[in-house]
């Protein structure tokens, strides 16, 4: 059987310098161009989704 | 037992006959791979045979043959186990799941129709031996043994026939569009799409449609997951669907606008050809086990 923890958020990618998390790693990036490249490079690796919650952070979430 | 060999031969014959016609019908849900094919006409056959022989073993008051016929049928309850693990073992592997509903409602259907098989051989038998006893010629007793298989196929075809999408519900084109990241799909939301390049994709090839239930009936079948995922699988294997194991963005959503009940599904195929997509979904069967009918009686009265 295939186990593996899904819903959850994976990592943050961010242009807000001041999110926070203490669970999550987060990436701080100076552009959009490079929050978009970053985010597509993490969810590749980790087969996850990229959500864009519309405050200047995409969150990677497993489905 | 040698007065029942033509009898015995030709319901032996027009079973396996009935699992050969059921097996062309497979095609659509269950691809028929060689093997397959093999491993369910032979289990016909020992179905057909165990109709067949059930008349005349009575006949010859051969009692415990007829005890063993019925513990070989129990053997036919292994088909249902066997068709589900199989479905179960390759589910992993497919790019958009069956889902649990449709992999049962396959493994219920191979087991139905080796009891369609059995039904079919014994009513031939029967008729077969019935015409034997009124004492009309072997020819006649022939002829009338194939009339009633025939007709019994087809009866039985008919009562294993499953309803489409397309009978309890409107198919319709559906417009994609996007608000910042959120897929909108005829103004229901279906998911939160961050990267620019997928929501590009989804703009320029893209298709969706627009389920519209007929009834409240049609509404709560079409509510049900199992159903749903039913859809998504068989829209995305017949059309080909452009995705990879790491590009979840692409993966069929069915989702539901809890208002009036209507399903929206956006899919990017290989080909965008939105006739196909929603002659698919037309086609799709509605799942036995997802059937619902709340006000049941109120309805049959309106």
């Amino acid at each position: 059987m295939d186990i593996g923890i899904k819903e959850s958020i994976v990592a943050l990618v961010s242009l807000n310098k001041d999110v926070i998390s203490s669970s999550v790693p987060i990436f701080f990036v100076d552009s959009e161009e490079k929050q978009e490249e970053t985010a597509i490079l993490i969810a590749k690796i980790t087969m996850g989704m990229v959500h864009d919650l519309r405050n200047g952070v995409y969150a990677i979430v497993k489905h | 037992m040698e007065n029942y060999i033509i009898s015995i031969s030709v319901s032996i014959i027009i079973g396996v006959i009935a699992r050969a016609y059921m097996m062309n019908i497979d095609h659509r849900q269950y691809p028929s791979y060689p093997q397959g094919f093999l491993s369910h006409i032979t289990l016909g056959l020992i179905a057909a045979s165990l109709g067949a022989v059930a008349v005349p073993a009575l006949a010859t008051k051969e009692f415990a043959a007829v005890t063993f016929l019925s513990l070989a049928a129990q053997q036919f309850r292994d088909v249902r186990n066997m068709e589900r693990q199989s479905l179960d073992n390759i589910e992993p592997t497919e790019l958009v799941p069956r889902g649990t509903a449709y992999i049962e409602e396959i493994a219920k259907a191979f087991e139905a129709r080796n009891y369609m098989v059995m039904l079919t051989s014994l009513i031939v038998s029967l008729s077969m031996n019935i015409s034997k006893v009124l004492k009309t010629a072997i020819e006649i007793q022939v002829i009338i043994g194939i009339f009633m298989g025939i007709f019994s196929i087809l009866a039985l075809k008919k009562l294993l026939t499953r309803q489409l999408i397309g009978e309890i519900a409107q198919v319709k084109p559906a417009q994609i569009k996007f608000d910042g990241p959120l897929l909108i799909i005829n103004d229901v939301v279906v998911m939160n799409i961050g990267l620019k390049g997928s929501r590009k994709i989804y703009e320029e090839r893209g298709i969706a449609v627009e389920i519209i239930p007929k009834n409240s009936s049609a509404s709560a079948t079409l509510s049900n997951i199992g159903q749903r995922q039913a859809i998504q699988h068989q829209a995305a294997t017949q059309l080909g669907i452009r995705k990879d194991v790491d590009e979840p963005d692409f993966t069929p959503l069915a989702r539901r606008n809890p208002h009036n009940g209507n399903l929206v599904m956006a899919l990017i195929p290989m080909e965008a050809k939105i006739d196909l997509l929603v002659d698919v979904v037309k086609k799709t069967p509605v799942l036995e086990t997802c059937k619902r009918k709340p006000r049941g009686k109120e309805l049959k009265e309106n």
